[in-house]
């Protein structure tokens, strides 16, 4: 592995998609996820890759149903409201089972709300990122290392099951700098892909890039058979970590830039005397309801902890099944939760429900 | 005995799903054709719109990839820059092309995508029933213009070839019709030249046929392509109004 180097989140996963053999990025100006574009603006001229400013974001997100339907790995990155418009293409993409990457570098909403970070669009990217039945898999990193990291593998993931992998990132971590490590090189050929849309050389029956069935029974063949997928992908990709859980009474639910402030409030508890632990999941899509069941027979309470108005905790409550009561607690507008506002609800709790 | 025509093998055996007297069908023949006599079959990506030429995947044998609505520009340029040697075509209608579209098809022409957008006009939304179009003629009755196009109202048709005409970037740029022989003749050359721009990477071809409608304009095919030649002619009139090739000889 290469040394370590002090690098943006958003940079560090632009050059990591690079490395996982992405040579096409679209996209479209929207703060804050600016250094991603800029990054692979500088680098893709260099390695004989694509770095294109389209038009709008909707445009953007077809330039990767081309070039991911033709067999290349593309990626485009946005940010809240800029993901709104990429819907309608994220659902043809979903419908045609190309494999892409998508970034959303969350800010406040709703509209254009601010540029402050957020994970107001929990629910978007996990129950509808487009219309229709689908879903895709929705990857949140906690750190700069982490963005390498699974921006690294999403472009595999994407391959395996042929969908788009979403990046559920915010404002901190595309702008925090950490050192990170960052991925060897790979080289990706079009050619193991017999399914891409990239010209049939007279060797093979011709290959449709499509989402359209207009027989009723053949659509709901094909939607299920994605859902089978699906299956797999929730028995397979469930990703999470779990922090000082072994002795917890109260489990902390938090995801990306929140669960960093989530444990340094478990610290703070612990030296209280409430014992407070972290799930925190790295997939939102698969979510991990196991984990958080079966200590739904252990701990005495769960708290949600989110910029938002409550998203995931309706997650964790199905997860839960009503054996343990479970809150609430976020920020939203672009305000990150405090260590000590966290604490306090613990504290609460830790006076009522946990006693 | 001897074969002295056949259906060429760049159309499927699928049946063309355009209606009895739609000259659709026509044009779809002729880009298949083209592909085939310029051996390009093998390599080349088409894109199929949102409208009634949705299922073009179904009938050309190439590879293919359907848009979402008006964003076949978008998908083909994304095709062309993954895959810059091979042949890449957009197949739209006027309501995918110049209206929800609208964006996508300058923005192409802006940046020299070196593709080929085949436009069929026919002045009207045929797959939906019959609304108005951006392209619907000043009085025209549609479904949803019941009392003629009001233009102060529902706005003015647009002309793609004269406005694209004028974006740098594009290479060629041609309206043409099939309402007969001598113009279905002349609009295949005009397919040929647009592929061959391609080949020479020239830019952003776009070629525009006039075509009829006769379910939604509620005529006879014969009377639809007379109404054609009255007046879908007069307002968009037939000729080349881009080519770069021709500029390049002149100088």
């Amino acid at each position: 592995m290469s040394e370590k180097v002090l690098m943006k989140g958003n940079e560090a996963v632009a050059e990591s998609a690079i490395r996982a053999g992405c040579r096409h990025f679209f996209g479209y100006p929207i703060t804050p996820q600016t250094e991603v574009a800029a990054y692979f603006a500088k680098r893709m001229p260099k390695i004989g890759g694509t770095y294109l400013q389209a038009e709008s974001e909707i445009a953007a997100i077809n330039m990767v149903l081309g070039a991911g339907g033709s067999g290349a790995r593309a990626m485009t990155s946005s940010s809240s409201p800029g993901i709104s418009l990429k819907t309608e293409g994220i659902s043809y993409i979903c419908g045609s089972d190309v494999p892409c990457v998508i970034m959303n570098i969350e800010r406040g909403g709703p509209g254009l709300g601010g540029i402050q970070p957020s994970q107001s669009d929990y629910f978007q990217a996990t129950k509808a990122p487009g219309h229709g039945d689908l879903h895709v898999i929705v990857l949140a990193p906690s750190g700069v290392q982490e963005m390498a990291d699974i921006t690294y593998n999403a472009f595999d993931l994407a391959e395996k099951y042929r969908m788009p992998c979403l990046i559920l990132g915010d404002g901190i971590l595309g702008q925090m700098m950490e050192p990170v490590e960052l991925p060897e090189p790979k080289e990706i050929s079009a050619e193991d892909k017999p399914w891409a849309a990239c010209g049939h050389e007279n060797k093979r029956e011709h290959n449709i890039i499509n989402s359209l069935y207009l027989d009723p029974a053949e659509l709901e063949q094909k939607v299920r058979a994605r859902y089978e997928r699906y299956a797999e992908i929730e028995k397979n990709e469930v990703r999470f970590e779990e922090y000082k859980t072994d002795d917890a009474d109260i489990i902390i639910t938090a995801f990306g830039a929140t669960s960093r402030v989530a444990k340094s409030a478990i610290n703070t508890a612990r030296e209280m005397g409430i014992k407070a632990g972290l799930v925190r999941p790295i997939t939102l899509w698969p979510f991990p309801k196991e984990i958080l069941a079966k200590l739904a027979d252990r701990v005495k309470a769960f708290l949600s902890v989110e910029m938002n108005m409550g998203q995931m905790v309706d997650d964790v409550k199905l997860a839960v099944n009503g054996k343990k009561p479970v809150y609430f607690f976020g920020r939203t507008g672009g305000i990150v939760p405090t260590a000590e506002e966290i604490v306090a609800e613990l504290e609460k709790i830790n006076g009522g429900a946990a006693k | 005995m001897s074969i002295v025509f056949k259906k060429t093998s760049m159309l499927t055996d699928a049946p063309l799903s355009y209606c009895p007297g739609c000259t659709h069908g026509i044009i779809t023949r002729l880009v298949a054709e083209v592909i085939d006599e310029m051996g390009l079959a093998g390599e080349t990506i088409g894109i199929a719109p949102v409208g009634c030429s949705v299922l073009a995947y179904n009938f050309f044998s190439c590879d293919m990839i359907q848009a979402p609505h008006g964003r076949a520009p978008a998908v083909a340029t994304g095709v062309k820059r993954a895959h810059p040697d091979k042949t890449v075509f957009t197949y739209q209608g006027d309501g995918d092309l110049a209206a929800i579209g609208t964006a996508e098809t300058i923005h192409s022409g802006a940046r020299g995508e070196n593709i080929c957008i085949f436009f069929v006009n026919n002045a009207i939304y045929g797959m939906t029933g019959g609304q108005v179009a951006p392209t619907s003629l000043p009085g025209q009755v549609t479904q949803t213009t019941p009392y003629g196009r009001d233009v102060k109202y529902s706005g003015n048709p647009i002309r793609v070839c004269e406005m694209m005409a004028t974006v740098t970037g594009t290479a060629y740029v041609e309206r043409v019709a099939v309402d007969c022989v001598k113009n279905v003749r002349h609009a295949k050359e005009a397919i040929r030249k647009a592929f061959t721009m391609q080949q020479e990477k020239k830019g952003l071809s776009l070629v525009e046929f006039l075509s009829t409608c006769p379910t939604n304009w509620g005529l006879t095919p014969v009377k639809a392509l007379e109404w054609l030649r009255e007046n879908l002619m007069a307002y968009y009139p037939l000729g080349v109004y881009k080519d770069v090739t021709a500029e390049e000889e002149a100088k």
